[in-house]
């Protein structure tokens, strides 16, 4: 079956706070969901991320490995945490990720894997 | 007179391509196969006439040839896959048993094409790429032709087009009608994609005339098939009836000479009459079924303009009534910018004015219509010189060159007004 990464987008400024009732209602849905991801057999696996700002870049350049602070795009908005899952087809894997922007109440990105 | 063929090819194209990606489960392998069968038509027809199912012929003949090829061309293992899934031999397009039960064939064809217009305009594609696909491969028109449409090189819409083939196949797109939970975003495309066509049609954004009558036509058709496959779906019937009340104006809204004329300065003796009755007769439907929705109300609008005898003459009441209704399901600032306009020809320009100064500007600054309505109506008001102002920027606004040209004309006029009162 097709697999798909659905990915969470924040500002890269944004970090949670798990102490707000914000946090908690928010770690609340994305549980449920997560659930409901499993039970249905749509579950490969899935992770929330540390802050951008923890990132490390890692290059290689004939075979000299070196490494930079990240993260590797210096962009405004940056991957929070994502999803892989599995779904029949483009309309399918839509819809969880419809529940997956609801669960954490902002913007999710659908890509397709390879194979 | 139009060759027998391409005739056949207008009204088949669409249907057989539909099928054979179904069988095929591949859009480009779908679109060569029918190409091909086409093209062994035009050999063999003009000898052996036109065959009574000329699309079952078409379809049969491109499935034997995506046969054919599978198997020169694929690996024994890849062979064997296809095979199960075509899972029959060659068919004899002249004796075929499976054409001669023909309404299950015409089901299972109407089927086919409404799987195409769901991918085609499927919402996870950019709205120019659903366009270009929908033209392509339901309307069968060459990527040249869509290019020359749009202005753009062939190139572009060549790579449009493919990048759009690419996605629908990398992401595993179905190839099925949406289930009812799916259903109304899905089908808001498709007749947000066809009216798309329609509009770029009536007013190209640029170009040298104002309309671009292929793309209405093609626009009207696929509204017409798609009401055809989905007849209960009052929003459809709606977009069609617009589209064709819309149309029923075009031998007015230019003269010959090539110059815009406004509805209300329109020669309404030269509107398509038979097109507007069809089109009543579609909003009528549209009204007994009582599910009202943005396209439907639209058609309505349309429709009270038709039955004007003259611009004086329409009950503009009505039309703001249908504006306040469509208001509710689409709180926009254009509804709202046309609603204004109903509103000063019931209540005089001031009042037009009043009612546009409550739609916030800074929603509408781009919009050329925006201004050209503000301006017309400051125009009518004595304001002279503010309405030589918003024709300046109606006129920085638009792309099209018919349309700039009754701009500058507008504009022209004021300012002889306005000279004698600055000197």
């Amino acid at each position: 079956m097709p697999q798909y990464l659905i990915s969470v987008w924040h500002d890269d400024t944004f970090e949670v706070d798990f102490s707000t009732p914000d946090a908690q209602r928010l770690a609340a849905q994305v549980g449920a969901f997560n659930n409901d991801l499993q039970e249905a057999g749509a579950w490969v696996f899935a992770a929330g991320l540390h802050p951008a700002s923890s990132a490390t870049v890692v290059r290689s350049s004939g075979g000299d490995v070196s490494m930079t602070d990240g993260p590797y795009a210096e962009t405004k908005e940056q991957m929070g945490g994502f999803w892989m899952i599995e779904a029949v087809d483009l309309e399918a894997a839509l819809e969880w990720a419809g529940r997956a922007a609801v669960a954490c109440e902002g913007p999710v990105e659908v890509r397709p894997a390879q194979g | 007179m139009t060759d027998p063929l391409d005739e056949v090819f207008r009204h088949e194209v669409g249907r057989c391509t539909a099928t054979l990606i179904r069988v095929l489960g591949d859009i480009d392998l779908a679109e060569d196969a029918v190409a091909e069968a086409f093209a062994i038509a035009a050999e063999r027809w003009p000898r052996t006439g036109i065959p009574p199912n000329p699309g079952g012929w078409i379809t049969t003949t491109a499935r034997n040839r995506a046969i054919d090829r599978l198997r020169r061309e694929s690996t024994r293992s890849e062979w064997h896959l296809a095979a199960h899934r075509l899972h029959i031999e060659n068919m004899d397009p002249d004796h075929n048993p499976e054409l001669d039960r023909l309404d299950d064939f015409v089901d299972v064809v109407a089927d086919d094409q409404l799987r195409l217009m769901f991918l085609c305009a499927h919402p996870a594609l950019a709205a120019d790429a659903q366009v270009a696909l929908i033209l392509r491969l339901l309307g069968g028109l060459e990527t040249g032709e869509i290019a020359k449409a749009y202005l753009v090189p062939e190139a572009t819409m060549a790579q449009r087009i493919v990048r759009a083939k690419r996605k629908l196949h990398d992401n595993h797109a179905s190839y099925r009608i949406p289930r009812a939970a799916e259903l109304p975003d899905r089908l808001s495309a498709v007749l947000a994609a066809i009216y798309l066509i329609y509009t770029e049609g009536h007013t190209a954004t640029s170009g040298r005339t104002l309309t671009r009558t292929d793309l209405s036509t093609e626009a009207i058709g696929l509204g017409g098939t798609f009401v055809e496959l989905m007849p209960d779906e009052p929003e459809a019937i709606g977009l069609l009836a617009l589209m064709l009340l819309t149309e029923s104006r075009r031998p007015a809204r230019i003269t010959t000479d090539g110059t815009m004329v406004r509805l209300a300065d329109q020669d309404r003796t030269r509107w398509d009459r038979e097109l507007i009755s069809e089109g009543h007769e579609l909003v009528r439907a549209c009204l007994r079924r009582n599910q009202p929705g943005p396209f439907q109300i639209q058609a309505a609008i349309a429709a009270v303009h038709a039955d004007a005898p003259t611009a004086e003459a329409t009950d503009w009441s009505q039309i703001i009534a249908l504006y306040d209704q469509l208001y509710v399901l689409r709180p926009n600032p254009v509804v709202a910018l046309n609603r204004s306009v109903a509103f000063a020809e019931l209540h005089g320009p001031a009042g037009g004015l009043a009612a546009l100064a409550e739609i916030d500007p800074a929603s509408l600054e781009n919009y050329q219509p925006f201004h050209a309505a503000s301006a017309d109506l400051l125009a009518r008001a004595g304001h002279h010189q503010e309405a030589v102002a918003a024709y300046e920027r109606a006129i920085e606004l638009t792309t099209n060159p018919v349309e700039r040209d009754f701009l500058v004309r507008q504009r022209a006029v004021l300012e002889r007004r306005v000279t004698p009162e600055v000197r």
